[in-house]
C-alpha cells in the first residue's frame, strides 16, 4: 500500500504555476474536463498515491504519483464568470497531469 | 381508538378507492440499471472468488449505513471550543476522530477552515466522494448534476438556492475533491455562542453546513 505514501522528489513546490494538460485521452481520466488547458498555482501536495488511472484497469504497477491541490481564479476557469474576483476553485491534480506554466493567467 | 387491537377497517376516511389496487410498488417494480446490475455481478463474483464474504460485504454495507452527521458534528463542535484540538483536527481528521473514539475509515479527510474572508464549499465533479465516514452518505442532491456541474461554474448561485449569501468581499473557495483526499468543511462558530459547550454546540452544527452549502445554525434556531 502506498496511499497516502510521502512525496519523494515531487515535481512541483507550493506556489509554482503549473498548467493542466490539454489533452483529451479515453477511459478512466481524473482530471475534471473544466480544468484542461487552464492554469494554476500549487496551494498543497497532498501525497502520493497510486495513479487511479491505472488502477481502474486492474494495474498496479507504478510508483506512487504526488497529488497537487492546484488553486484556480474562477476567471481564469471561466472567462464569463461573474462572481467576484477573488473566487477560487481547487481541484486535486496528479502530477501526471501537470505541467511547467509561466506565472500569469492561463 | 385506544391501541392497535381496536382498529378496524372501518377507520374514517371516505371509501372511494380500492384499497385492493393501491399497492406502494416494491423496489423490484422499478427496472434494475445497467449499473445495478453490474454491481450485483461484481459482488457476487467476488464472494465466489473468496475475496470477500457475504457476510463482510453486508457488515460493510452495515458500516456505511450506520454513519450519520453526528460524528463530525461533535468534531466540530469540539475544535470551536479547544484550540488545541482544532489544530489536531486540521492537521489530520482521522486521527483526531480516532481520538474521540469515532471510526472515520480509511480515506485520509481533511478539514477546511471557514475564515472571515473564505467560505468553503466541497463538490465533487467527477462522482460523489463525500467524507462518508464521518456525516454518513452524501444526500441525493450531491450525486447530482446538476449540482457536481453548476458548483464549480456558478458556486454563489447555488450557494444562494440553499438559502445561503455570501458577501462579496468574501471569496468563495470551491473545493473539487476528485482524487484521493475527502474533505469536511469547519465552518466559524456562530455568533452568540460563548456561553455554551461543546455538548451544547453539536446541535448546530448540520450535515448541509460541513458541506458548506450552509452556515451552521445560530444559538436562538
Amino acid at each position: 500500500m502506498d496511499e497516502g505514501a510521502e512525496v519523494v522528489n515531487a515535481q512541483f513546490g507550493i506556489g509554482d504555476t503549473v498548467r493542466v494538460r490539454r489533452a483529451y485521452p479515453p477511459g478512466h481520466v481524473r482530471a475534471p474536463y473544466f480544468t484542461r488547458g487552464k492554469t494554476g498555482v500549487v496551494d498543497a501536495i497532498a501525497g502520493a498515491y497510486r495513479n487511479p488511472e491505472e488502477l481502474a484497469y486492474g494495474r498496479y504497477e507504478g510508483k506512487a504519483l504526488p497529488l497537487y491541490r492546484v488553486l484556480f481564479r474562477q476567471s481564469d476557469l471561466w472567462p464569463d464568470y461573474d462572481g467576484p474576483d477573488g473566487d477560487t476553485t481547487i481541484v486535486d491534480v496528479y502530477e501526471n497531469w501537470l505541467e511547467a506554466a509561466e506565472g500569469g493567467q492561463g | 381508538m385506544t391501541g392497535p387491537d381496536t382498529h378496524t377497517h372501518d377507520h374514517g376516511h371516505d371509501h372511494d378507492h380500492d384499497h385492493a389496487r393501491t399497492f406502494q410498488p416494491d423496489i423490484e417494480d422499478s427496472p434494475f440499471s445497467y449499473y445495478q446490475i453490474m454491481a450485483q455481478a461484481l459482488g457476487e463474483l467476488l464472494i465466489d472468488k473468496g475475496v470477500f464474504t457475504a457476510d463482510e460485504l453486508r457488515a460493510q454495507l452495515e458500516w456505511i449505513d450506520s454513519r450519520s452527521p453526528e460524528d463530525g458534528a461533535r468534531l466540530i463542535a469540539r475544535a470551536w471550543t479547544e484550540p488545541d484540538f482544532k489544530k489536531r483536527l486540521l492537521e489530520d481528521v482521522n486521527a483526531a476522530a480516532e481520538s474521540m473514539g469515532m471510526d472515520a475509515g480509511d480515506i485520509p479527510i481533511r478539514a477546511i477552515e471557514n475564515t472571515p474572508a473564505v467560505h468553503n464549499v466541497i463538490v465533487c465533479t467527477l462522482c460523489s466522494c463525500y467524507p462518508r465516514g464521518l456525516i454518513g452518505l452524501p444526500p441525493d442532491w450531491y450525486k447530482s448534476r446538476e449540482y457536481r456541474s453548476r458548483t464549480v461554474r456558478e458556486p454563489r448561485k447555488v450557494l444562494a438556492e440553499f438559502g445561503t449569501e455570501i458577501p462579496d468581499d468574501v471569496e468563495v473557495r470551491v473545493h473539487d475533491s476528485t482524487a484521493d483526499l475527502r474533505y469536511l468543511v469547519l465552518p466559524m462558530r456562530p455568533e452568540g455562542t460563548d456561553g455554551m459547550d461543546a455538548d451544547a454546540l453539536v446541535a448546530l452544527v448540520t450535515r448541509d453546513c460541513m458541506i458548506g452549502v450552509s452556515l451552521p445554525r445560530t444559538a436562538g434556531e
